[in-house]
């Protein structure tokens, strides 16, 4: 029984068209991308899964989704807020908006709330530092830019709901 | 095409088209860059360890400038009039040496309990290029103990990521199930999942490996290699040459491993019935005792005065048959 | 004002859109292109001085010509829209405001290069700006700029979108084509280069977004035209992203050769330092290039004011210059602590470094600890020497640029501002005042 949709697997199929016929594995990250979409995060049975579409190892795999910071190898909130931690975001203010995230949502960075709600990352640079502090959350990555305490307050109630109406 | 001269700390040699720099120093024989990822039997091996930088101080006859920088000697090829320092250039020395440094501040220099001690690239390499004290002083990274399968023990904590034993995996068997994980200063090797690693030629992963990350489980502290006599060791076998090395006391084989050449490098690669399975001397014709020509604790001259010490019994039935 | 050639347009409703797009010039060089041979449309960049915008400014023109022609193996195109050197987000913002720009680029480009393929490769972080482009592509195709046969010309192209995984060592180029073909991002041995064995071990180019933007200018206007813009062998326009301490962060066309005084308190660009705060220092080309303090950043050694093109920039070396870089300007006012900023940058290489070669693995690491120590208080004053000692065995002996891009910011911030290094050791108090808060200490 695989855990991928037969959407996504799909998905990744098409996605094999981009690149030359013996040059599948190319296809790789995009795939990861729509695996974690779906999941959340990406379980062992998931990279298998797509290995066997890729016709690749699993251990390529892993070996991918392991260096690339984006992929979330252990399980995680149904929200990951990732915010920027990198000089021009510090200049501005992001270290004390990072301990204010802490304190609002009453866990450290790299923690997820108890209700699996939020996990809370650290990220480098988002290529935003004219708009910072700057924050993305997944899988829509959609920047929230020129972060206040009271924007965050906000963003917070909205996923609350947000979480509870995809239950 | 024609040959081509290179010179290397003054001596000059003719090379084939397409040789590297190391590869022409190690033809020259002496003095040559050490490699501690670069290995001539792997494809794609090479300029990581950047131990073997050497300063090329003439482009080549056509355009003499010299490189801008130090070069990977392991990957660069050769040109026609090709100028190089290696110990004779301060510079190189002085690179080395930071390498070697950069090597040792997140190993656990645990020597004496390590079996690869007597036969480690890295501890050779350490005498040679390294220096005395450490001015590092956090923490090391640790990395538990992890078994890859029943014969082959993975101790993450010393490797130096050569890559040796991934591209091992890769060219000798049709599938890996070992590879590189994570990045960094916190990438190691790794099954990801727990996994054997289980083919006919794994087993030669541990003889690829520098430094005492990949050893033998069924060796494991048994004997230190310097009190086991090695013997050139044959038998015939249907998966490799089952040409060999055994490693000899007391009329015991307590370990097979591959041949190498003066460069540390594997000949012929030898399967795991061969490496596990007959530790026996009666499953080999054993030849004579084996010569090693390196910079390592145990030489090769050593052994052949060792013949008929009475911890090795040399008599008629080793090489019966 | 300064002469616009990639942001003319980037106030006007809907210029995200094809229509908006073509209705203001967009798509004509392909015309242009398909009148000239390919080699003729090399020959115009190559005369138009353009140099790579991405950081290292190696003339394009150049590039495009080393791209090995005789192979029989498909050529690429590959687009390096990674940007992730911390202060840089130019790239981003043009794709997203004006994403045709880019696809009009890549097509005459490939065109001058003879690629059937060509790939755009987004940071997997810009999912916003990978979805722009996706629609803009959808959108080129239907109007007959892409797929087979563009505009009868007999030139066919596929273009594709590639999203990038999380790693700042994928804008190294090689690093970039090994992500690409679906590996990890070590970056590969040179030579040989991608010339020659690029993508798939084919002749290939990698261009920066901003580079390949500027290609249809420079086709319908022609090479000389742009060359006439700018100073010296700096021509044309560059984006500047600007950040830090400035009362307008940014981003800013500028023509190359404004003075740094006037870009930073001109109210065309920066507008100045908030709060009436004094400028202590500016790192002018994203977190690699060495940092200068605000004397040697608004004039040379020789007391010339400094302008903003390559040559004036590194204008004394390593000692009392720096680097144009990626463009990406930050600036400092007197309450910023280098050595705060050090350790962060430091962090960042050290988190960012792919682990294949020794220098580079642990050595970044080394001189994140030993900041860390002495920004936490427990330094030593043998360790700011030992900082210098780490950056110099890492610089040059690395397989890619990421060495140098860790040792220099060490290595300049020491030169400039060693005393506030020592100021850290001798007064451990002070500043550990400046513990903001434990989250932001080394996690790994």
């Amino acid at each position: 029984m695989s855990i991928l949709s037969s959407n996504t697997i799909q998905e990744i199929t098409k996605l094999k068209s981009r690149y030359p016929d013996d040059r599948q594995k190319s296809a790789l990250l995009p795939a990861l991308h729509l695996a974690q979409a779906e999941q959340g995060w990406l379980p062992v049975q998931a990279m298998d899964e797509v290995a066997e579409v890729l016709d690749i190892q699993p251990i390529e795999v892993y070996e991918v989704a392991t260096f690339y910071t984006m992929f979330h190898v252990k399980k995680v909130g149904k929200f990951v807020i990732e915010v920027c931690r990198t000089g021009p975001c510090c200049t501005v203010g992001a270290e004390e908006f990072v301990q204010y995230m802490e304190e609002k949502l009453n866990i450290k960075v790299g923690e997820t709330t108890e209700d699996g709600l939020i996990t809370l990352k650290t990220v480098e640079c988002l290529a935003a530092c004219g708009t910072g502090p700057v924050l993305q959350i997944g899988p829509e990555y959609i920047y929230q830019e020129n972060m206040t305490k009271k924007k965050f307050d906000d963003l917070i109630e909205e996923l609350k709901i947000k979480g509870l109406k995809d239950v | 095409m024609n040959n081509l001269k290179v010179t290397i700390d003054g001596k000059s040699i003719e090379v084939p088209p397409g040789t590297t720099i190391l590869q022409a120093a190690r033809m020259i024989g002496e003095n040559y860059p050490p490699a501690m990822c670069y290995y001539t039997p792997l494809k794609e091996t090479g300029g990581k360890c950047r131990v073997c930088l050497v300063k090329v101080t003439q482009g080549s006859e056509a355009n003499p400038r010299p490189m801008p920088k130090l070069v990977a000697s392991c990957l660069t090829r050769v040109e026609h009039g090709m100028v190089i320092e290696n110990e004779t250039s301060p510079e190189v020395l002085e690179a080395r040496k930071g390498v070697v440094e950069f090597l040792l501040i997140n190993h656990p220099l645990d020597c004496p309990v390590c079996d690869q001690a007597g036969e480690c690239d890295l501890q050779n390499l350490s005498y040679k290029h390294g220096t005395e004290s450490t001015r590092y002083e956090e923490g090391r990274r640790e990395f538990d103990k992890i078994d890859l399968g029943e014969n082959i023990q993975l101790h993450m904590t010393r490797c130096i990521l050569c890559y040796r034993c991934v591209y091992t995996a890769d060219q000798l068997t049709n599938k890996r199930v070992h590879g590189v994980i994570n990045r960094g200063d916190v990438s190691e090797i790794s099954t990801y999942i727990q996994n054997a690693i289980d083919n006919d030629f794994s087993g030669n992963i541990i003889d690829v490996c520098p430094v005492g990350a990949l050893t033998d489980k069924k060796y494991r502290f048994k004997q230190r290699v310097w009190f086991s006599k090695p013997f050139y060791a044959h038998r015939e076998c249907d998966k490799c040459k089952g040409e060999a090395v055994a490693w000899v006391k007391n009329n015991d084989v307590i370990r097979v491993t591959a041949r190498k050449n003066k460069f540390g490098e594997v000949l012929d690669f030898i399967c795991n019935n061969c490496r596990f399975e007959h530790k026996n001397m009666n499953d080999w014709t054993i030849g004579e005792p084996y010569e090693m020509d390196n910079d390592s604790v145990i030489t090769t001259n050593k052994y052949k005065v060792l013949d008929h010490s009475p911890a090795v019994n040399v008599d008629a039935k080793f090489v019966s048959e | 004002m300064s002469k616009k050639i990639l942001l003319q347009h980037i106030n006007v409703p809907g210029i995200h859109t094809l229509e908006t797009y073509v209705a203001h010039g967009g798509y004509q060089s392909l015309k242009k292109a398909f009148s000239m041979s390919p080699d003729e449309v090399t020959e115009e960049v190559k005369k138009s001085g353009l140099r790579g915008r991405g950081g290292a400014g190696f003339p394009t023109g150049m590039k495009w010509s080393f791209l090995d022609k005789k192979s029989e193996k498909p050529r690429y195109l590959v687009c390096n829209a990674d940007e992730s050197e911390p202060g840089t987000f130019k790239d981003r913002y043009l794709m997203q405001h004006i994403p045709h720009a880019l696809i009009e680029g890549m097509i005459t480009s490939s065109y001058a290069l003879g690629a059937r393929t060509s790939y755009i490769y987004v940071r997997g972080e810009m999912m916003n700006v990978i979805q722009i482009l996706e629609k803009a592509i959808q959108e080129s195709y239907k109007a007959g700029y892409l797929g087979n046969n563009i505009l009868g010309s007999n030139y066919s192209l596929d273009l594709y979108v590639h999203p990038g995984g999380g790693a700042y060592i994928c804008g190294e180029e090689t690093a970039l084509l090994e992500s690409l073909e679906g590996k990890r991002g070590n970056p590969r041995n040179k030579p040989p280069f991608p010339a020659v064995w690029g993508l798939y071990g084919c002749p290939t180019v990698v261009n920066n977004v901003e580079t390949i933007a500027d290609v249809p200018w420079i086709v319908n206007n022609g090479g000389e035209a742009y060359a006439a813009i700018g100073v010296g062998k700096s021509t044309g326009t560059k984006l500047i992203s600007a950040c830090g301490n400035i009362n307008k962060p940014g981003v800013y066309e500028i023509e190359l050769g404004v003075t740094v005084e006037d870009f930073i308190y001109s109210d065309q660009y920066c507008g100045g330092i908030p709060n009436g705060k004094k400028l202590k220092a500016v790192v002018a080309g994203g977190s690699s290039v060495p940092i200068l303090p605000a004397e040697l950043i608004l004039r040379t050694i020789n007391g010339e004011p400094r302008l903003m093109t390559y040559e004036s920039l590194s204008d004394g070396g390593f000692v009392s210059g720096t680097m144009l870089g990626s463009g990406g300007f930050i600036v400092y006012d007197e309450d910023q602590c280098i050595v705060r900023n050090l350790w962060n940058f430091t962090r960042f290489y050290h988190h960012e470094s792919c682990g294949q070669c020794s220098p580079c693995r642990e050595g970044t690491g080394w001189m994140e600890k030993v900041l860390h120590r002495i920004e936490y208080g427990h330094g030593k004053m043998s360790d700011i020497d030992l900082l210098v000692d780490i950056a110099k065995k890492i610089e040059g002996k690395t397989i890619c640029p990421l060495g140098e891009a860790a040792a220099w910011p060490v290595a300049s911030a020491i030169r400039h501002f060693r005393h506030e290094f020592e100021e850290h050791v001798r007064n451990p108090e002070s500043c550990c005042k400046r513990h903001l808060h434990r989250s932001m200490e080394l996690v790994h």
